[in-house]
């Protein structure tokens, strides 16, 4: 919508600048939060004297303590190995299964249409107990393994319905045509369908990839050596001892845990978005 | 090039049957084209000779090869979509050469070919386009440079000029049939438009209901149409139908088309109608073959008359609306012989040109 | 014995490879993969957790069958009933929060004005950004003896500027301002706040999407009809987008029902057990006190509730013909 014709400037300062302003505020307050306190002194981190707002004596010391005495590096790396890893296994399965689920007429394809999207609501809570069970059997307990290989439970049924919806998009004849051209029906996917759906590959991995970097639960469950986990696990069980709680450090995790993904968000909104909003429209 | 063979051709899906047995010979080099209304059958029939759709009963040989299980990278077959179905993300080379490159033929052959093909569609400065770049015809156009460069046994077009503007279907039908004798080989067409069929055609495929109504050149279908679907699907504007009898009027035979007109047949033909005296017939008469008053050049012409409802002037000629017992009919007159709205005007009919037919069967007797 | 090969006998390879050809063979094999990873790690894992479930089963030991006696000893147990209580009445105010303000800040980020885009992309920042590094950071701002919000609201009193002021002084007195995650409802709000923060985004994103689908001629239209700003919201947005607004109200229901991250940073479901959810209380009794057979119980207690949103789903996309 346009401004209205005839709205004044006061009006739209308390119809529409005043509230997006508070909401941006909100928004993005808890981030701005992060920052000023992992660059604040304890001593005024701790002073409930002076105002929390203004940073007197800023400091890298909780920085450098994040990354010089912790593990976090470490954690860096294997939440990237798995965000990467578990997304291209996602990808890979979801290609081929929302492919055939799409394009392809064989007996059960609805019901496996209904079973991958019953899969994609069954959130990763009801089954963490017994995927413990699963993941001891096969011997892949607190390795990252275990991470990439279950992630792509809530991965596979998103990407497979994000790009089902997608290759519906892509006319059927141009693949008609490719296989009379001469290619077999692998090679009408591989050569003329992926690579035209490819901007529908990229939302999914990137959608999946954020995922997959801010899965907390079985990152807490299956691993249990430092330098195992990843950064969500690693900040909140390794940075807090007991009752302490090293604010400036944790905040810096905070922090630096939050930044690639929004460096990989910023680069790729349109994808993100469109992942987004495709993975509820179906 | 080759010929191909349907020998009792079905289709079924679910509970409907979209092709119920279809036997159809098209030769060697032949431009065959299947007409009729949507959901005849016809496109299903193309995409069973190309391979898409699964044949639920029946045979199809390519050469002489049968060809039922063979998917449709082994049919040797070429084929323009009606959407033209180009490759978005390839440049028109990469579209035309596709084909080539999959089946691994040297490079300098595929560019040799490619050029060729280029030529002959006059779109060589066209090849490192994208198909966003380019207008409706020359789309058209690479997709038949994507056919004629694979140099195929057939070529199979899915109602090819239906995307395209009156006009540059016109022109782009033309060009199809310069390139049919061109490129000589088995072309099987399909549309809905029977002028296009009529014009480009060696033999036309009349279908309808997922059957064959009646198989011949253009010439045949439009002067001798076997069925009442055929004789009002070719030729325009529609044949008319009015309902009649055949009586006897005086020494030989009529037609009773109202209370007031009886044409009387030609004794020629009395003999063909004299079994269906006085049974519920239908008269078919195409609007060119009844006109305003003229001189007559046979013994078949006779005169009527009837009061006219509704000009349309096509330039040429105008078509005149006249209703006979209830019925609307519409001949075909020089623009300054016709009568206004409401007066009388005297016709002459051609009764060689008529045909009778038989409600019962929807055949022409 | 090997017997020599025709020469023209096609291999197991190429016969394979021709089969593929066949949409019938393809399909499962391009179905496989998924399949293998669903059946594996969500199909068995569900089987096990049923049988968990009617087990007495403790952390090292095989467990015996005990039928339905976890979930007769769930309904007798407080902590238990507490914590569905709160499931439901956390997931229905956080959800009507989050579709309430998410369609207000839909509305407008649809407008047009400058920084649009940035705007519209740093707005999904709390959704994208790993839960529980954001929800640290509130963990902090709640904190009893630092909070900022406290802070603030103390800074406000000392001040004396406003009739706020005045209230904080009536209701909590000078030193502490509100023990955030000390009080059990206090608490649960807070909960929910940091939910709404997290999910709005989510909301208010998919919302603008829907909101960019509706023709601009229909508010044309309907400015010409002498409509209001209310009355065009409400006859002719609404209308439209409801078919994206029920996907992601249920989508969104899914995940807040069966939400774990918050309370488990936060809370812990404390203060004594009052802010447990269903999620963190099947990890408490599974994971922390090692009771494997009654966590299991607990988690499954969700899925009756999941199935009946997941049936209305697919009922409902069946009936918009969505599929």
């Amino acid at each position: 919508m346009n401004a209205m014709v005839g709205e004044t400037y006061v009006r739209r300062l308390v119809i529409f600048y005043i509230p997006l302003f508070m909401f941006v505020f909100v928004m993005l307050f808890p981030f701005a939060w992060m920052l000023i306190t992992s660059i604040k002194p304890d001593a005024e981190l701790y002073n409930p004297r002076i105002s929390p707002f203004i940073v007197r004596e800023p400091t890298l010391e909780h920085w450098e303590s994040l990354f010089g005495t912790t593990l976090f590096i470490r954690w860096a790396i294997n939440t990237l190995w798995v965000a990467i890893a578990s997304t291209a296994v996602s990808l890979f399965a979801g290609v081929l299964a929302g492919y055939a689920l799409s394009r392809l007429v064989f007996r059960g394809s609805t019901l496996f249409g209904i079973m991958i999207f019953v899969t994609y609501l069954v959130p990763p809570t009801l089954l963490f107990i017994p995927l413990t069970g699963v993941v001891t059997w096969m011997g892949l307990q607190d390795t990252t393994w275990s991470l990439i290989f279950t992630y792509p439970t809530f991965l596979v049924p998103f990407c497979t319905w994000l790009l089902m919806g997608y290759f519906q998009t892509i006319p059927k004849e141009l693949e008609e045509c490719a296989r009379i051209d001469g290619a077999t029906r692998l090679q009408a996917m591989s050569r003329i369908v992926i690579p035209l759906a490819v901007p529908g590959i990229l939302s999914a991995g990137i959608f999946a990839f954020t995922l997959s970097w801010n899965e907390f639960l079985y990152a807490l469950v299956f691993i249990h050596s430092p330098e195992n986990k990843t950064i969500p696990v690693g900040v909140t069980s390794e940075l807090i001892k007991g009752d302490v709680f090293f604010w400036g450090a944790l905040m810096a995790g905070a922090l630096f845990g939050s930044v690639p993904v929004a460096v990989v968000y910023s680069f790729f909104v349109e994808h993100y978005v469109s992942g987004m909003t495709g993975a509820v429209k179906g | 090039m080759a010929q191909i063979l349907l020998k009792d051709l079905r289709k079924t899906y679910d509970q409907t049957e979209a092709v119920r047995g279809i036997n159809l010979d098209i030769e060697h080099n032949e431009f065959v084209v299947l007409v009729g209304p949507s959901g005849c059958g016809k496109t299903t029939t193309l995409r069973m000779i190309a391979g898409l759709e699964e044949i639920t009963d029946g045979v199809i040989l390519i050469g002489d090869r049968v060809i039922n299980n063979v998917p449709p990278k082994d049919r040797d077959i070429a084929m323009v979509f009606q959407n033209y179905a180009l490759y978005p993300h390839m440049t028109v080379e990469e579209n035309m050469s596709f084909g080539l490159r999959l089946r691994k033929v040297p490079r300098d052959e595929i560019g040799r070919r490619v050029s060729h093909a280029a030529g002959i569609l006059n779109i060589g400065e066209l090849l490192q386009r994208r198909p966003k770049q380019l207008s409706g015809g020359q789309r058209q156009r690479v997709a038949m440079g994507r056919a004629i460069v694979r140099n195929p046994q057939a070529f199979l077009f899915d109602e090819p000029l239906s995307n395209l503007d009156a006009k540059l279907r016109v022109q782009m039908r033309t060009e199809i049939k310069k390139i049919h004798q061109r490129v000589q080989t088995t072309v099987v067409y399909v549309t809905h438009d029977q002028v296009e069929a009529m014009t480009l055609a060696d033999r036309i495929v009349v279908m309808n209901h997922g059957i064959i109504e009646q198989v011949g050149t253009p010439q045949e279908m439009y002067e001798a149409p076997l069925t009442r679907f055929v004789a009002g699907f070719i030729g325009s504007p529609a044949m008319n139908f009015i309902p009649c009898r055949v009586v006897n009027a005086g020494s030989g035979l009529g037609v009773r088309l109202s209370d007031d007109i009886t044409l009387a047949l030609p004794d020629v033909q009395a003999d063909r109608y004299r079994g269906h005296v006085d049974r519920p017939l239908i008269f078919g008469i195409r609007p060119e073959h009844m006109t305003e008053q003229r001189q007559h050049t046979n013994a078949q012409q006779i005169d009527f008359s009837c009061t006219v409802s509704v000009l349309e002037p096509m330039g040429v000629d105008t078509m005149v609306f006249v209703e006979i017992d209830g019925t609307e009919v519409t001949a075909r007159a020089a623009p300054r012989s016709v009568s206004p709205v409401g007066a009388e005007m005297a016709f002459t009919i051609d009764m060689n040109n008529m045909h009778l037919i038989d409600p019962e069967t929807d055949r022409v007797i | 014995m090997t017997t020599p090969q025709p020469v023209n006998a096609p291999s197991l390879w190429a016969r394979f490879a021709t089969s593929l050809e066949d949409q019938r063979v393809l399909g499962y094999v391009l179905m496989a993969p998924a399949l293998l990873l669903i059946v594996i790690f969500i199909a068995y894992p569900f089987v096990l957790g049923v049988w968990m479930s009617l087990t007495d089963k403790i952390v090292g030991t095989p467990g015996t069958y005990i039928g339905l006696g976890n979930y007769e000893r769930l309904f007798a147990s407080d902590i238990f009933l507490t914590a569905a209580w709160n499931t439901v009445f956390f997931t229905t105010v956080a959800t009507v929060f989050k579709a309430v303000l998410g369609m207000w800040l839909a509305v407008l980020l649809n407008r047009r004005f400058r920084f649009a885009n940035i705007t519209r992309a740093s707005v999904l920042l709390p959704f994208i950004v790993p839960t529980v590094l954001s929800t640290l950071a509130w963990l902090w701002m709640f904190d009893a003896t630092f909070s900022v919000f406290n802070w603030t609201l103390r800074w406000m009193w000392q001040m004396e500027i406003s009739i706020l002021g005045l209230v904080l002084k009536e209701n909590w007195g000078f030193f502490r301002g509100p023990l955030w995650l000390g009080d059990p409802d206090l608490a649960m709000a807070s909960v929910i706040l940091v939910n709404v923060w997290r999910g709005l985004p989510f909301f208010a994103i998919s919302f603008l999407a829907g909101l960019q689908t509706i023709p601009p001629d229909l508010y044309d239209a309907a400015d010409i009809d002498g409509a209001s700003g209310w009355k065009k919201f409400w006859h002719v947005t609404l209308p439209l987008i409801k078919p994206v607004a029920i996907v992601v109200i249920v989508f969104s229901i899914v995940v807040t029902f069966a939400d774990f991250q918050l309370v488990y940073i936060l809370t812990r479901g404390g203060p004594n057990n009052e802010t447990h959810l269903l999620a963190t209380l099947a990890y408490q009794l599974g994971m922390g006190s090692g009771n494997i057979g009654q966590g299991a119980a607990v988690a499954l207690f969700m899925l009756p509730i999941l199935a009946v949103v997941i049936i209305f789903q697919l009922w409902y996309l069946r009936r918009e013909g969505v599929r």
